[in-house]
């Protein structure tokens, strides 16, 4: 194809040469372009993890910028003395982990039985479990109801308000109805399977793909969440670990813009420390990304097609 | 289970909920499971709402708290911090809107015209990875390359001989960085739509532009651009229906004493006014008001895109 291009508009072209020319440089110039935007991605996260085995001094001097000077790990080694993004991290991959198969059970449950078009109440049903996509009470109403059922403080409070999506179960009912033949039930009705046999047994084998992909957008969903770490947990214990990372860039922000001293800003948490915890947040994600990403964009385009 | 077989084909005869629950009572069970959750954790706030005609008072409840009919709104309305909090909102998310429209467009135009699948793949699964951050990270990155004169990019300005820049410490400066990073973060994902449209273009309208000697510029402009209008459309109503929204996270990590006059836009002053200063009246009833313009724009987006041919949102 990339072939014919070119030849097509060498011959179509009065002035040949010039034309192969100007494509190849608009070819360097997208290139180009291109480049420098995934510059902008990847170049930030390697002045961190320079910065993260740098020692502190020679950070201090500003002399570090994509190559880590004096190569020391003691920021990640006093990182996991002190324990307590170690252990954050842990309670986040708990949380998560429960989260994701609620959540995922929440999901089959509502989209399986909405997926059929014979079930009668279908249209009350999928208007109930859709408003609250649309219309939230807010933060206080919602506030006062986690404190009236217990739940604030608590760990629970990060997983059961969540695990109900309406806009996954919208993906997983599009996926159901669109890929999964009506006939295929049917034999199997006939061969007399209840319908949460012909869930199990059928549907369920056959959605692998989309269940991955839900499971992904749920996990992701719940780790880089951390909004309600803030407003409905109290305990230090209780706080995921991107909240941490949130409360140690506020109060390094604060310390700098209010004193406008950068000495203020070094005392409140280490330059290199810094770094090497927002490296220890970030590198689980990227190691999973490559895997992650596959299976968003299928979900991204399943969800695009309207349910 | 014999008798729903022959229920089945006659779709226009309505099954009783009888025998609509004798037939499929196994799959009534299982959307219990949801709603119980949205009765619980959703609806079960709805009734909540009702302190915003009241001067609720923590310690009093909604039983002990007295009704004040519509003084919370009156309140609202020549409440300075919250016209500015609206004002500031509106403006970011057009803002947010205006930059980050053409420019996920035009990277997917990019990505569509490179010949190397090779390089399309990579430059994709690099500037999809914003994406997968949270705003934690995205905020403390931006902290660190930006802040005053220890910030990266600071530090080679004044390297440079330059002077040190207030990315984030100035309110018209902060506002820059914040939109900046804002399009950073989707702009390689929000290609994902616009890839797919471009997918659709047949490729006979291409053969046969270039037999008519258009170059690749043209054929840009005048076939995958229009070919892509009707998912341009559609998202661009979309996030007109979200113009009411902010993200709390986003906010909060970009947020500090010098730029409070920008950053304090519907989610701050609910959270802080809220949870804040207990005044939980004045935080629901603006959160209310947040809400139910929301809707109204989703509403009338939805009607729009059906006005122009497209497919509903709702």
């Amino acid at each position: 194809m990339a072939k014919n291009k070119e030849i097509n508009t060498e011959e179509v072209t009065p002035d040949g040469s010039r034309a192969i020319n100007k494509f190849r440089a608009s070819d360097v110039l997208i290139m180009i372009v291109l480049t420098l935007l995934c510059l902008t991605c990847v170049l930030p996260f390697i002045y961190l993890a320079a910065k993260s085995i740098s020692s502190n001094n020679a950070v201090l001097a500003k002399q570090v910028y994509l190559i880590p000077k004096d190569i020391t790990f003691d920021a990640y080694v006093s990182l996991f003395k002190d324990g307590s993004m170690v252990r954050a991290m842990g309670y986040s991959v708990i949380v998560t982990a429960i989260f994701t198969a609620l959540g995922m059970i929440a999901c089959t449950c509502a989209a399986y039985p909405l997926s059929k078009k014979r079930l009668k109440g279908k249209k009350v049903f999928t208007f109930l479990l859709m408003v609250p996509m649309y219309f939230t009470a807010g933060l206080i109403p919602s506030y006062l109801l986690y404190k009236d059922m217990n739940l604030l403080d608590n760990m629970w409070v990060l997983i059961w308000p969540l695990i109900y999506s309406p806009y996954n179960m919208l993906i997983m009912k599009t996926y159901l109805q669109s890929t999964i033949p009506d006939s295929l039930e049917e034999s199997a009705f006939l061969d007399g399977a209840s319908n949460l046999q012909i869930l199990w047994h059928i549907v369920l084998p056959l959605s692998k793909p989309i269940i991955a992909t839900l499971s992904l957008f749920y996990a992701v969903g719940r780790w880089n969440a951390y909004a309600d770490n803030q407003y409905y947990i109290r305990s230090d214990s209780l706080k995921m670990v991107q909240y941490k990372l949130y409360q140690m860039v506020a109060s390094a922000t604060e310390a700098q813009t209010t004193t406008l001293s950068e000495a203020a800003a070094v005392t409140s948490t280490p330059e290199v420390l810094q770094a090497a915890s927002i490296m220890f947040v970030t590198i689980p994600i990227i190691i999973i990304y490559p895997f992650l990403q596959k299976y968003f964009v299928k979900g991204a385009m399943v969800g695009a097609v309207k349910g | 289970m014999a008798k729903s077989k022959t229920s089945e084909p006659a779709v226009k005869v309505k099954t009783t909920w009888k025998n609509a629950f004798k037939r499929d009572w196994q799959l009534y069970l299982l959307l219990l499971v949801p709603l119980a959750l949205v009765f619980l954790f959703s609806y079960a706030a709805y009734p909540g709402l009702r302190m915003v005609f009241m001067n609720y008072k923590p310690a009093k409840g909604y039983a002990g708290s007295e009704w004040v009919g519509l003084d919370i709104f009156r309140k609202i309305f020549k409440d300075a911090d919250f016209l500015r909090a609206l004002r500031n909102s509106l403006v970011f998310n057009f803002l947010d809107l205006i930059v980050g429209t053409p420019i996920p467009i035009f990277l997917a135009l990019l990505l569509n015209e490179l010949r190397y699948p090779k390089f399309k793949k990579v430059s994709q699964t690099v500037l999809y990875l914003p994406h997968f951050l949270s705003w934690a990270i995205i905020g403390s990155v931006a902290y660190q390359l930006f802040r005053p004169s220890s910030g990266l990019i600071n530090i080679l300005i004044t390297n440079m001989g330059g002077e040190s820049v207030p990315f984030i410490t100035e309110k018209w400066h902060w506002a820059v960085t914040y939109l900046l990073v804002g399009v950073w973060q989707t702009m390689g994902w929000g290609t994902i739509m616009y890839l797919a449209g471009i997918t659709s273009i047949s490729g006979e309208l291409y053969e046969a532009a270039m037999i008519d000697g258009a170059g690749r510029w043209k054929r840009m402009w005048h076939i995958t651009l229009p070919g892509i209008k009707p998912t341009i459309i559609t998202l661009l109503i979309i996030n007109l229906g979200r113009v009411m929204n902010s993200n709390y996270e986003r906010l909060a990590v970009f947020g500090n004493s010098q730029v409070r006059d920008f950053q304090y836009q519907l989610a701050i002053y609910i959270y802080e006014k809220g949870l804040g200063n207990l005044q939980f009246s004045m935080a629901t009833a603006v959160g209310l008001f947040q809400s139910v313009i929301g809707v109204i724009l989703v509403l009338l987006a939805d009607k729009f895109a059906k006005m122009l041919g497209e497919e509903g949102l709702l």
